[in-house]
């Protein structure tokens, strides 16, 4: 039996502005987690991988992250995803500063 | 110093129009990732979690206050206000915009920086001594060889597409403040018989298989090295691994195929590659090179400032014992201007304090400053009689912490604040460890105690060789940090023995208090530092102090 799939949510990096993008239903990059399309079929997740690598003129290094639905939509479960949705540590700067 | 030729500039114009070009081909859409990745890589742009990276290099570390002052304006400009020191000598941008990267190169090349051969499977930037031309112990200055090396290697035809990066240091005192024995190839300047020759290392590393170089020639003469180091690189280029990336350098090589067989081939290739150098040649390229390098004109004047100010101050003066090294000539110390103010990130500098340290090497310092592997700052050339003002406007600008060497001056790494390949964060471990023994006020008694964390297995924090390392890992989902002991990165160089199990996040700082607190109780004086103590009690006092339940059930 294959390996029970999480669900994913599709993010990259921007290719202008090098911060961190998700993937929504209505193919558009946002910088909020919470609007991304939470994908949790396999089959689907890796169509909507292969359609966010079609938009290499927007985006870098598309991935499957994993996720869990929230109260407001998508949050991430591993630590390195939920330090992607807010910045560095150190200085308030990147998504805890901008969003 | 080194000033840059009409060649030299040309070339980085050339260099930075073609990126320009490339850029905007990747934004149209005529170039694809795939193909634009390398290239970025090459002008030194990397992408990380939360932006893109510009890395520069600043080649053995030297640079005048007209360089600094352009980091400070570049930093202010397209970046937040601070560039990040790191443990190669670059310093790291950690929030530029795709489109501004150009420009950012362009207004670096102006005064001769540049983010060539920063990546890449090359012979990289070439490392050396960060006291190089100023310390008293030293046999001769590293940095022209460095810079030999550099021109020799620089588009070398034979070594643009080598099994995996090739790393080379150079120190030129028995000191060894350059880490060479983890690299691939270490040169250390010796002297035999009144006569100055070259002892190379090969094979050392850290990563993933860390492992101490070997001497691979004992007694190398001048006229011998560029052939005899040419060699090396092309046996291993052409019998090392490229079946997998973590086997491909050279340490492995030395490993497999062993010191002494890999000593026969090179042998065997340096007889063939002698004969096609013109020996005298090397000799006459290095004294050109060295006027380069000529010490500056030191001034001969008294001390006295500096006497009083020692006598009546004692905040200055531990910051004199703390952060000052014996300098070659007369009247003169060399100044280590700490970048770990305990709380800050290691390695970081604002635009600001990059301008006061300008300011100060343009005033006071014959217009020269070093980044260490350490991450902090040199003035290289101060007469002491400038040190009382030199300190005071240090402190001003929140750049006089007394703590070199000391449990508070951490490497660390960007680990995952900002590196992509990170498996847990350094910083704020670094952060925490130093204010929890500032605010214990241990720090000038516990004494030399140097702790060294990185993010992940590739070890960019060097903490293999911390007396105290730290590696951040990702354990089933959750941060977790192994600690070795015992690592010593000098010319003893010896890789750190693992504690045992890791700590959690919110393990580590405690985890850290119980090892320096069983070394207070069981050295023998002051005078027995951290590193002296495990040598001689080794590691089970202080596995027994960070494992109590352990020792327990036991
Ligand atoms: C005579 C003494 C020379 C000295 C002391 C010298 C020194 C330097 C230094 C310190 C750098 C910066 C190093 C770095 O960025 O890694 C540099 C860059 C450079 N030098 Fe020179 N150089 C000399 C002669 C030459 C000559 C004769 C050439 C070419 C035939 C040359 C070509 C270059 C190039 C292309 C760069 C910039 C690109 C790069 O570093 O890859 N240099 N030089
Ligand atoms: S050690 Fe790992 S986490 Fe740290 S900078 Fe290097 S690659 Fe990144």
């Amino acid at each position: 039996m294959a390996r029970n799939f999480t669900p994913k949510v599709v993010t990259a990096n921007h290719l202008l502005e090098g911060d961190v993008v998700y993937l929504t239903v209505d193919d558009r990059w946002t910088r909020r987690i919470e609007e991304a399309e939470l994908l949790e079929d396999e089959a689907h997740a890796t169509i909507r991988l292969l359609d966010a690598e079609r938009q290499a003129a927007e985006i870098v290094g598309a991935y499957l992250a994993d996720a869990k639905r929230g109260p407001h939509g998508p949050t991430p479960t591993h630590f390195r995803e939920v330090f992607r949705t807010q910045g560095p540590s150190n200085y308030a700067h990147g998504k805890q500063a901008e969003l | 110093m080194y000033e840059y030729n009409d060649f030299d500039h040309a070339f980085l114009a050339e260099r930075n129009a073609q990126f320009r070009a490339q850029v905007e081909r990747r934004i149209d859409g005529s170039l694809t990732e795939d193909e634009f990745k390398p290239l970025r890589l090459m002008n030194g742009l990397y992408l990380q979690l939360h932006a893109y990276m510009l890395r520069v290099a600043i080649p053995y570390g030297t640079l005048n206050s007209a360089q600094m002052d352009r980091m400070a304006h570049v930093a202010q400009t397209w970046d937040k206000g601070y560039g990040h020191f790191t443990t190669r000598q670059n310093i790291q941008y950690n929030w530029p915009k795709l489109r501004d990267v150009p420009d950012m190169l362009d207004s670096l090349a102006e005064v001769g920086i540049h983010a060539i051969q920063t990546s890449g499977n090359t012979i990289r930037n070439v490392t050396a001594d960060h006291f190089a031309g100023a310390a008293a112990d030293e046999i001769a200055d590293p940095r022209p060889l460095a810079e030999l090396l550099r021109q020799w290697s620089t588009d070398h035809p034979e070594f643009q597409f080598m099994p995996r990066k090739f790393k080379i240091a150079i120190t030129g005192a028995p000191n060894d403040r350059a880490v060479t024995a983890a690299h691939d190839l270490a040169l250390r300047i010796v002297e035999r018989d009144g006569q100055i020759g070259y002892q190379v290392w090969v094979g050392g590393g850290l990563g993933r298989t860390p492992m101490i170089g070997k001497v691979l020639a004992d007694f190398v003469t001048l006229d011998d090295l560029l052939p005899y180091l040419e060699a090396t690189v092309a046996v291993w280029n052409v019998i090392g691994r490229r079946d997998n990336k973590f086997k491909a350098r050279i340490k492995i090589l030395v490993h497999e195929f062993g010191l002494e067989n890999l000593r026969e081939e090179v042998e065997k290739e340096f007889a063939l590659r002698k004969t096609q150098f013109d020996a005298g040649q090397t000799s006459i390229l290095l004294d050109e090179i060295s006027r380069h390098f000529a010490p500056p004109a030191f001034e001969a004047a008294g001390t006295e400032p500096f006497d009083a100010a020692y006598e009546a101050d004692p905040v200055f003066r531990s910051w004199v014992d703390t952060n000052l090294t014996a300098h070659r000539a007369e009247g003169y110390a060399i100044v280590s201007v700490s970048l770990k103010k305990q709380g800050a990130t290691p390695g970081d500098a604002t635009a600001d304090q990059m301008r006061v340290l300008a300011a100060i090497a343009r005033e006071f310092g014959h217009d020269e400053l070093r980044i260490s592997h350490e991450q902090n700052v040199i003035l290289p050339h101060i007469h002491k009689r400038h040190l009382p003002q030199i300190h005071a406007r240090l402190k001003s600008a929140d750049l006089a912490t007394a703590n070199i060497g000391l449990i508070s001056d951490i490497i660390a790494c960007p680990g995952m604040d900002y590196c992509a390949l990170a498996t847990a964060r350094s910083i704020p471990v670094a952060q925490e460890i130093a204010t929890r023994f500032d605010a214990l006020k241990l720090e000038h008694d516990i004494g030399p105690l140097k702790i060294k964390i990185s993010g992940c297995i590739n070890a960019c924090g060097h903490h293999h060789v911390g007396h105290i390392g730290i590696l951040g890992l990702d354990r089933a989902g959750v941060e977790n940090y192994q600690i070795t002991l015992g690592g010593d990165g000098t010319e003893d160089a010896v890789i750190g023995t693992r504690t045992g199990p890791g700590f959690a996040y919110d393990q580590i700082v405690p985890a850290i208090e119980r090892i320096v607190q069983a070394y207070l109780d069981l050295r023998e004086s002051r005078n027995e530092t951290f590193l002296d103590a495990y040598k001689r009690v080794g590691m089970e006092p202080f596995k027994s102090a960070l494992y109590p339940e352990a020792q327990r059930a036991a």
